[in-house]
């Protein structure tokens, strides 16, 4: 009688373990996936940011630079396309576009000794290069938070949890063309 | 990176379970002493002592605990004379701290204060994420470039988000209470009780003599341990952390060059220029200890050397990760250097490759790194400094007695200071700018060649050459001048 009493203890105690373990790895996942969340909200934030800026940027550049309509057009152009574009995979694309026009756009300023000689567009080029940095930064702070993801909800003993409770893979943010990054350069000489 | 957190706070929980035992132990050893050094005790006397002396122990943890979560980081600042700065103040250094916010994932960004030191050194408090406070000395802002300030930022940034400055301030609290308490014992205790004690041998009544004697010995010995202890548990504590903070701010900034020679840069300053006034009593909170150059003794060290440091962050080998900053670690130091959380978080997780340098950097930065190198090297042999018109800096050995010498790029004759004048940079009036009624100021160039000449803000300007343009903005002020070149 006692032995069944006490296997049935055992048993009620490996039970009670069980439980509390799943509760806590299925809270830490919906606590993974907020942080996901919260890190593509972030990309969202430091985007329209970037948003905001080119239009100033290129009434800036406008003024002195007369003859370069064509690369302003594109990069206005581009900037309408990354606003409309929707999804991750999409919206990397676009940007990934925006910023090859912006890049080329800082190429050209460098012809341009008086725009460059200009506070408000030295100012201005601070804030570019500081967003171009945030939405960098916001990107790497998503794909690094849907690795952890990623990675937990694919290992065991958290594999079953999620599987049970459905908790998918997430989709990383890249931006596909590499050479993209071509930041502005300032030089007095 | 989550684990390193986790296993951050439970060893956080267990040093503050420590520190408190410490703490308590304290209060009853001093309950025990302060019983016993009053006429015959028995273990009965000494046991309610010791609740009295737990009570006090307790009363000093809750009282200090109140004053830090009050007042704490805020008193901080104040006694480092830091003042809150705003975006306009100085946007690179807004925009860097809150680079380094987005990419450690923080909810907003954390206050960003000044202080005017000549020391560089930079620190982060707080009791939460969202109530955080980073500081940097106007020398760091001066000294360093963009992508060694977002280094810094970045360890700051890590100690916030690692959730070390509520741990460190929760720490320093203990601390400061163990202080009180032992500076207390040592009013009431044997020192300053004198004769009051007057029969020997600790006899008691009930005849538990042995028992007594050997309370009071262990309440002695732990009374006179304890401030030890919890500060040794401290700075230990306070060590690991900065190798943590370190391996976040790589993995954030995905350039871990960039802290590297920003502590380097901060250590030459340290140990080439007078000390600043930075608080002695936050420096387990700073970048690199500010008391560095004056400390021995490797286990009164808040921080790990820094040397250590920056080895280990150069030997990353092109990753950014907890994985490549362990494998580093095991490089650099071997089995000296066990940093549990760590290993932890670099278990689950994958490499990561740096990013490119800042592509704005001064290209002359490398070339200054070298000049100021060899500058330092020759003021420590004894060479005279000294700087001519033409902007060349001309070195004299220490056997040299020549009263003038030639400069070699201009040919200018240039007199040779008296050696008992301390290698002090001789400085020639220079010619200044004319102003016009606008206030734009106006150069005409004397020569065609090499010249210097002062702006209206005291700023000495150097034109080459062959210097193409009109007009040149001075690197002070900011404003412009124009030039008319020689005729």
């Amino acid at each position: 009688m006692s032995v069944l009493l006490i296997f049935f203890l055992a048993f009620a105690a490996i039970v009670a373990v069980v439980v509390f373990w799943a509760i806590g790895a299925y809270n830490g996942l919906v606590a993974l996936r907020q942080i996901v969340r919260n890190g593509w909200a972030q990309i969202d934030v430091q985007l329209k940011r970037r948003y905001d800026l080119i239009p100033n940027l290129v009434e800036t550049v406008k003024g002195y630079a007369t003859h370069e309509q064509e690369t302003l057009e594109k990069v206005v152009q581009a900037r309408g396309a990354a606003v409309n574009a929707s999804g991750p995979a999409a919206q990397g694309k676009a940007e990934g576009a925006l910023g090859q026009a912006l890049g080329k756009l800082m190429l050209l300023v460098e012809q341009y000794p008086d725009l460059k000689a200009n506070q408000n567009f030295l100012a201005l080029q601070e804030e570019l290069t500081s967003t171009e940095n945030k939405v960098g930064y916001a990107r790497q702070a998503y794909n690094d938070s849907v690795m952890a993801y990623n990675t937990t909800i694919a290992t065991v003993p958290t594999s079953l949890i999620a599987n049970t409770f459905g908790f998918g893979a997430e989709e990383y943010f890249e931006i596909t063309i590499a050479a993209e990054r071509e930041a502005p350069k300032v030089s007095f000489n | 990176m989550w684990e390193a957190i986790r296993a951050n706070r439970r060893r956080s929980t267990w040093l503050m379970l420590a520190m408190g035992v410490v703490l308590l132990s304290l209060g009853a050893s001093i309950g025990i002493l302060a019983v016993s050094w009053r006429g015959e005790p028995t273990i009965d006397d000494q046991l309610i002592g010791a609740f009295f002396g737990v009570l006090v122990g307790i009363a000093t943890w809750i009282g200090s605990w109140i004053y830090s979560a009050v007042d704490g980081d805020r008193a901080i600042l104040r006694s480092v004379g830091a003042r809150e700065i705003e975006k306009k103040d100085h946007p690179r250094l807004w925009n860097v701290v809150e680079e380094m916010s987005i990419a450690a994932g923080m909810n907003g960004m954390p206050r960003v204060y000044v202080i005017d030191d000549s020391a560089p050194n930079a620190f982060a408090v707080g009791r939460s994420p969202d109530k955080s406070s980073v500081a940097f000395t106007s020398t760091l802002l001066r000294t360093l470039t963009r992508d060694e300030l977002q280094g810094v930022a970045a360890h700051e940034i890590g100690h916030i988000v690692n959730e070390d400055i509520r741990f460190m301030t929760q720490a320093a609290v203990l601390v400061g209470g163990v202080e009180l308490l032992s500076r207390f014992f040592i009013r009431v205790g044997p020192f300053a009780g004198g004769g009051r004690r007057s029969s020997s041998g600790g006899r008691s009544k009930d005849g538990g003599g042995g028992g007594v004697a050997i309370l009071m010995a262990v309440a002695f010995v732990v009374a006179i341990l304890s401030p030890i202890v919890i500060r040794m548990l401290y700075y230990a504590c306070s060590r690991t952390r900065e190798y943590l903070a370190d391996a976040s701010a790589a993995q954030f900034t995905r350039y871990p060059e960039g802290l590297a020679s920003a502590l380097e840069k901060v250590v030459v300053h340290q140990r080439t220029s007078a000390v600043g006034e930075l608080n002695g009593a936050v420096a387990p909170l700073y970048i690199v200890n500010p008391l560095e150059a004056t400390k021995l003794s490797a286990y009164s060290s808040t921080h790990p050397p820094t040397d250590s440091r920056v080895r280990i962050l150069r030997a990353m080998g092109g990753g950014a990760s907890f994985v490549d900053y362990e494998a580093a670690v095991k490089k650099i130091e071997g089995d000296r250097l066990r940093l549990p959380a760590l290993e932890l978080a670099a278990r689950t997780g994958e490499r990561l490759a740096t990013r490119e340098a800042d592509p704005n950097q001064d290209p002359f930065e490398a070339v200054k790194r070298a000049r100021a190198a060899i500058d330092l090297i020759d003021s420590f042999a004894g060479f005279t400094p000294i700087l001519c018109l033409c902007g060349l800096r001309v070195k004299t050995p220490p056997e040299s007695t020549a009263s003038h010498v030639g400069c070699p790029r201009c040919g200018r004759v240039l007199d040779v200071p008296k050696p008992e004048t301390e290698q002090q940079e001789e400085r020639q009036s220079l010619p200044s700018t004319s102003g016009t009624e606008d206030g734009q100021q106006h150069y005409t160039r004397a020569t065609g060649d090499w010249e210097a000449f002062s702006c209206n803000c005291g700023q000495t300007i150097q034109l080459g050459a062959g210097y193409p343009l009109d007009y040149t903005i001075c690197a002070k002020c900011d404003r412009r001048i124009e030039i008319t070149p020689a005729s």
